[in-house]
C-alpha cells in the first residue's frame, strides 16, 4: 500500500467507475473528489457505485471551475483526508476522472517503491519556459483575475489592462518563488505533508487564491521549500495544445501509448472503448522501463504546428493567410524564363534535358497555357484553358507548384503574356527569374507583318516589360533576379546561362557542355534601327550595334582551364 | 461602419426566421419521431427528391458515422423514397408541396426544421449525394469530433464540396441500390481550386474541380461554390444563408486561418456524377428548379449530351481521408 490515488472526477463518472476499480484492484486506497457542479442525484448514484469496494472514500465537494481556487481546494481536502486514513501511504497520486493508467499499477508501485523520497512534479520558474498562453506568464502572480476567463472575457482583458495600467500589482509573500507546471503530480507524504501543515498555509492559501490558474503553481511553487528531492515531470503523460487545452487521445493511439511506457494518461475520451479495454483488462508485462513518450511528443507537437503555422504555400479551405502571413507564397523554389525561349530556338528541349526539370511553355499565354508536352490538362487535373487560369492567376500558380511538390518547375514568360503574377513572382523568394530583357523584339523581328503594327506591338510590348522589370527591381522584390539586356546576354551566353542553371541546384553540377540554338540575328541591329527611326526607341535590348551580325551558328564555349 | 453591418445582418437574419416561418407552411408530417431525440444527439437534416435509389446507402453511411437521427424533407418524390425513409426507425420525414426553388433550394424549409428541432445540437446537413469525411473518420465517429470541437470551443466545421467522377461514360457503370457511389465515381480533381474571400458574410468562395474544368471553361465566375458549412452546433438564432456554403451569424464562416496556420476541416464527397445524373439533368433543367436559372444544368445537359469524360490523366483515385489530407484538400489542424 504505498501509493495513493486522489481522484478530480466531474464528467464521464461511469469511466472513472472503471479506473477506481483498476486502481483499487491493485491494492491502492483512493480518495474521490467530484466537483460540486454535479448533480446530487448523480453524485449519490457514483457513491453508491463504488460502496463495494474498501479503500475508497469521497471527500469534502469544490466547486471546480477551470482556472480557479476550486482545483486546489480539492486536491488539498483529498489529499488531506489521504494521509490521514491511510497512514501506509507513502506516494500519493493526483490523477482526474480522464486519466488512464497504461501500465500495470504493480509496475507504479514498483517505481515508485525504489524512489521513497522523491516527488514528480513538474515545476519550473516562469521566466524560462514558454508555455503561457496569453501573454500571462509572471503576471499571473502578481495581478488580480475576479472575472472569469472563459465566461467573461472582456471584463477579464479590460481588467488586466486596468491594473497594467495602473501598475497595481500584488507581492508575492516572502519566502516562495513562484514556479509553475502540469497540475498532475504525485508527491511523497512528507512533502505532502509539510505543505498541508505548513503553519503560514493560511498566507499562502489567500494568496494563491487571487493568482490566475493556482492548480498549476500552487503545489509547484510551494514544494520547492519543503521536498529534499525534485524530479521535474510528470508521471502523468499529458500534451496541451496552443490553446493550452489538453490533447484527447482515442481508439487509433492504442498503440502509441503502450509503447510510451507512460505509467498514465490524460485525457481519454470517454468512448474509446478500446483504450479502455485494452489497458484496463490486459495484463501488461512488467517492464520497469523508464517512461518514453518521444513519440507522442512529436505527434502533438507537429499538430501544433500545423495548427500554428500550416503546410507553406498551401492555400485550402482552412487555410486562407492573409498577405504576409503566408509563411511562403509557393511551397518549392521554381523558374521563370524570360527572353529566352526568344532568344533559342530550342530552348525548352535543351533545358529539360540539361536539368532534368519539368519545362513548361508560357504558362501565362493568352492564347492558352503551354503545359509540358502542350497538354491539355496538368498535374491536380489543372486546366489549361486561359480564361479558367485568369480567373484566379495566383491561385494558378501556387495549385502548380503545389501539385509538383518534388519536382521543380521551369517556365517561360514574357510581355506578350497575361501579367497577373508578375508582383507576385517579383515577391516570391523561391522564384527564380532570369530575364534577357527585350528579346521580344526577336520574334517581331523575324515575322512577316506590316512595320506599323509591329511599331505599336513592339511599344506595347516594351512598356509592359519595363513595368514588370520595375516589380523586379523594387526593394519588395524576393526573388532571385537576374536581369541581363539582349546585347549583353549575347556577348557569353555561355556563361550566363551557367550562372543560372548552377543556380537551380544541385542536380546540374556538371559543366553545360552543349548549347542551344540562338536564332539568327543578322540583320536584327538594322530592325531596331528602323523603329528609332520611326520614333519608337527601344533601349530595353540595350546598345545593338546597327552593323553587327552576330553569329548564326552555335557559339562556342570558352575552354575551361584543366589541368590533367 | 462594423456594428451597422452587424445590424443590417442580423436584420437580415431575422429576416430568414419569418420566410422560413411562413414557408413552413409548405411542410406535412409524413412521419414524425422528433421524440426520440435526446439531448446530446447528432442530428442530419437533408432534402431529397426522387433519390430512392441512393437513401439506403445514404442512411447507412450516416449511421455509421454516429449520427443519432434523421430528419428529412421530401419535396414530392414519386418514386418511394418518402416512404421508404418513413420506415427507418430513425429517420423523421416532412413532405414539402412547393417549389423548390421558392424556398430557396430546400433552406427555407431545412431552417424551420433547424429551429424547432436541432436547438443545442451538433447539425450536419447534407444533401443525398454528399458523404462527409473528416480527419480519422475511419477509426472514429462523429461524435470523437463534434466533442473535440465542443472542447475547443469551435461551433463551426468546415467541409469543402469534392465533386467526384468516374472513368469512362457517366451511365457505363449503373449505380445499384444500396452500393457505395464512391465505388463507381471514384475519382476527383485534387489541385484545380480557387479561394477568394467573401467580405460581407466572411464565407470562403472556392470553385474548381471538374464542373469548371468541363463546363464553365467560358465563363468561370459562373462556376459552382464548393465551400460548405456543414457541421454546426446549431442554435435556434442561427440561419443558413444560400444552401449550406453561407450562414449567420457570419462568425460561423470563419472556418479558415488566416495568419498562416491551418484548421481542422473536412470533405463532402459529392457522389453527383453517377449513370442518374444525365435523366436528373434533364428532369431538373425542365423544372427550373435549380441555382441561377438551371444555369449550371443547362450547362450539363449541352455538355452530357455528348458523353464527355470527366476523367483526365491526371484525376487521382479516392482511397481515404489520409490522402485528400496530404493533398492539402483537408487539414487535421491540431486535432491529433
Amino acid at each position: 500500500m504505498s501509493v495513493g490515488v486522489v481522484m478530480l472526477v466531474h464528467t464521464a463518472l461511469k469511466r472513472a467507475e472503471q479506473v477506481i476499480r483498476h486502481w483499487s484492484a491493485a491494492g491502492c486506497p483512493v480518495v474521490i473528489h467530484v466537483d460540486k457542479n454535479v448533480d446530487r442525484t448523480v453524485y449519490d448514484e457514483f457513491v453508491n457505485s463504488v460502496a463495494d469496494l474498501p479503500d475508497v472514500l469521497f471527500s469534502k465537494r469544490h466547486r471546480c471551475e477551470w482556472g480557479t481556487w476550486g482545483i486546489v481546494a480539492a486536491s488539498q481536502s483529498a489529499s488531506s483526508l489521504m494521509l490521514e486514513k491511510f497512514p501506509a501511504v507513502r506516494h500519493v497520486y493526483l490523477a482526474s476522472g480522464s486519466c488512464l493508467p497504461l501500465r500495470p499499477i504493480k509496475d507504479l508501485q514498483e517505481y515508485l517503491g525504489k524512489r521513497p523520497r522523491t516527488d514528480f512534479i513538474e515545476s519550473a520558474t516562469t521566466a524560462d519556459v514558454p508555455w503561457t498562453q496569453g501573454g500571462l506568464d509572471f503576471e499571473r502572480f502578481t495581478l488580480r483575475f475576479p472575472f472569469s476567463w472563459r465566461k467573461h472575457r472582456f471584463l477579464f482583458d479590460r481588467y488586466v489592462e486596468f491594473q497594467r495600467r495602473f501598475k497595481m500589482y500584488r507581492r508575492v509573500p516572502d519566502g516562495i518563488v513562484p514556479h509553475m507546471g502540469s497540475q498532475w503530480w504525485c508527491l511523497t507524504r512528507q512533502t505532502l505533508s509539510a505543505i498541508l501543515e505548513d503553519p503560514d498555509r493560511g498566507v499562502y492559501d489567500a494568496y494563491f487564491k487571487r493568482v490566475w490558474i493556482p492548480d498549476e503553481s500552487y503545489f509547484q511553487t510551494l514544494v520547492r521549500l519543503y521536498s529534499q528531492n525534485i524530479e521535474s515531470r510528470s508521471l502523468t503523460l499529458s500534451k496541451f495544445d496552443y490553446q493550452g487545452k489538453p490533447h484527447i487521445f482515442y481508439d487509433d493511439h492504442l498503440q502509441l501509448l503502450r509503447r510510451s511506457d507512460c505509467f498514465v494518461a490524460r485525457k481519454i475520451w470517454p468512448d474509446a472503448d478500446r483504450l479502455y479495454e485494452n489497458f484496463l483488462n490486459e495484463e501488461n508485462p512488467l517492464k520497469g522501463a523508464e517512461p518514453n513518450p518521444g513519440k507522442i511528443d512529436r505527434i502533438f507537437a507537429k499538430a501544433v504546428e500545423r495548427r500554428t503555422r500550416g503546410r507553406a504555400g498551401l492555400f485550402m479551405q482552412s487555410r486562407l493567410p492573409r498577405a504576409g502571413h503566408e509563411n511562403g507564397f509557393t511551397s518549392a523554389p521554381y523558374s521563370v524564363f524570360e527572353g529566352f525561349a526568344d532568344l533559342f530556338e530550342d530552348f525548352e528541349p535543351w533545358l529539360a534535358r540539361m536539368t532534368g526539370t519539368r519545362v513548361h511553355g508560357r504558362l501565362y499565354s493568352k492564347a492558352g497555357v503551354e503545359f509540358e508536352g502542350r497538354q491539355k490538362t496538368f498535374s491536380g487535373a489543372m486546366s489549361s484553358n486561359a480564361k479558367l487560369r485568369d480567373h484566379h492567376a495566383q491561385s494558378f500558380l501556387i495549385n502548380l507548384i503545389w501539385n509538383t511538390r518534388g519536382e521543380r518547375q521551369c517556365f517561360q514568360f514574357g510581355p506578350a503574356d497575361s501579367q497577373f503574377v508578375s508582383w507576385d513572382m517579383a515577391k516570391d523568394p523561391n522564384a527564380q527569374i532570369s530575364v534577357i530583357s527585350g528579346a521580344w523584339a526577336i520574334p517581331l523581328f523575324q515575322s512577316n507583318r506590316n512595320f506599323s503594327e509591329i511599331r505599336a506591338e513592339a511599344a506595347e510590348l516594351q512598356r509592359i516589360e519595363s513595368e514588370h522589370l520595375e516589380a523586379l527591381r523594387s526593394p519588395w522584390a524576393k526573388a532571385r533576379i537576374r536581369i541581363w539586356t539582349l546585347a549583353d546576354f549575347i556577348e557569353t551566353p555561355m556563361e550566363a546561362l551557367q550562372t543560372v542553371l548552377d543556380e537551380m541546384g544541385a542536380k546540374n553540377l556538371r559543366r553545360v557542355t552543349e548549347a542551344p540554338k540562338m536564332a539568327d540575328l543578322n540583320g536584327f541591329g538594322q530592325f531596331l534601327q528602323n523603329l528609332k527611326n520611326q520614333g519608337m526607341h527601344p533601349y530595353l535590348m540595350g546598345d545593338f550595334p546597327t552593323e553587327s551580325s552576330p553569329v548564326n551558328d552555335r557559339p562556342s564555349r570558352r575552354k575551361p582551364y584543366l589541368v590533367r | 461602419m462594423g456594428a451597422w453591418t452587424s445590424y443590417r445582418l442580423r436584420i437580415q437574419r431575422k429576416r430568414w426566421h419569418i420566410r422560413a416561418r411562413r414557408k413552413s407552411r409548405e411542410l406535412t408530417v409524413h412521419k414524425d419521431r422528433t421524440n426520440q431525440i435526446k439531448r446530446g444527439d447528432i442530428l442530419l437534416f437533408s432534402t431529397f427528391r426522387n433519390e430512392d435509389v441512393r437513401l439506403p446507402y445514404f442512411f447507412k453511411y450516416y449511421r455509421d458515422l454516429g449520427v443519432d437521427h434523421f430528419i428529412m424533407v421530401d419535396n414530392e418524390s414519386d418514386d418511394g423514397g418518402g416512404e421508404y425513409a418513413a420506415m427507418q426507425p430513425d429517420v423523421s420525414v416532412w413532405t414539402a408541396k412547393g417549389s423548390y426553388r421558392r424556398s430557396r433550394f430546400g433552406v427555407d424549409w431545412l431552417n424551420y426544421l433547424q429551429r424547432k428541432y436541432a436547438d443545442g445540437h451538433w447539425t450536419l446537413v447534407v444533401d443525398p449525394d454528399e458523404f462527409f469525411v473528416y480527419p480519422f473518420c475511419d477509426t472514429r465517429p462523429i461524435r470523437a469530433l463534434t466533442d473535440w470541437l465542443d472542447a475547443s470551443d469551435i461551433r463551426s466545421f468546415g467541409a469543402m464540396l469534392l465533386d467526384m467522377y468516374p472513368k469512362g461514360r457517366l451511365d457505363a457503370v449503373p449505380y445499384k441500390k444500396g452500393q457505395d457511389p464512391i465505388e463507381i465515381a471514384s475519382w476527383f480533381d485534387s489541385g484545380n481550386y480557387t479561394f477568394a474571400k467573401n467580405h460581407l458574410y466572411y464565407n470562403l468562395w472556392i470553385q474548381g474541380g471538374p464542373r469548371a474544368r468541363m463546363f464553365f471553361e467560358d465563363e468561370p465566375w459562373r462556376a459552382p461554390a464548393l465551400n460548405k458549412t456543414p457541421l454546426i452546433k446549431w442554435d435556434k438564432n442561427y440561419a443558413y444563408v444560400s444552401s449550406t456554403h453561407m450562414v449567420l451569424p457570419r462568425g460561423l464562416n470563419l472556418v479558415y486561418d488566416e495568419w498562416g496556420g491551418e484548421k481542422a476541416s473536412g470533405i463532402l464527397l459529392h457522389a453527383k456524377f453517377l449513370d442518374t445524373f444525365g435523366e436528373k439533368a434533364a428532369e431538373e433543367l425542365s423544372r427550373g428548379q435549380h441555382y441561377a436559372s438551371s444555369q449550371e444544368y443547362k450547362a450539363y445537359a449541352e455538355g452530357i449530351a455528348q458523353h464527355p469524360d470527366l476523367w483526365c490523366k491526371w484525376s487521382e483515385k479516392y482511397i481515404n481521408w489520409r490522402q485528400l489530407e496530404i493533398l492539402g484538400l483537408m487539414s487535421k489542424g491540431n486535432w491529433a
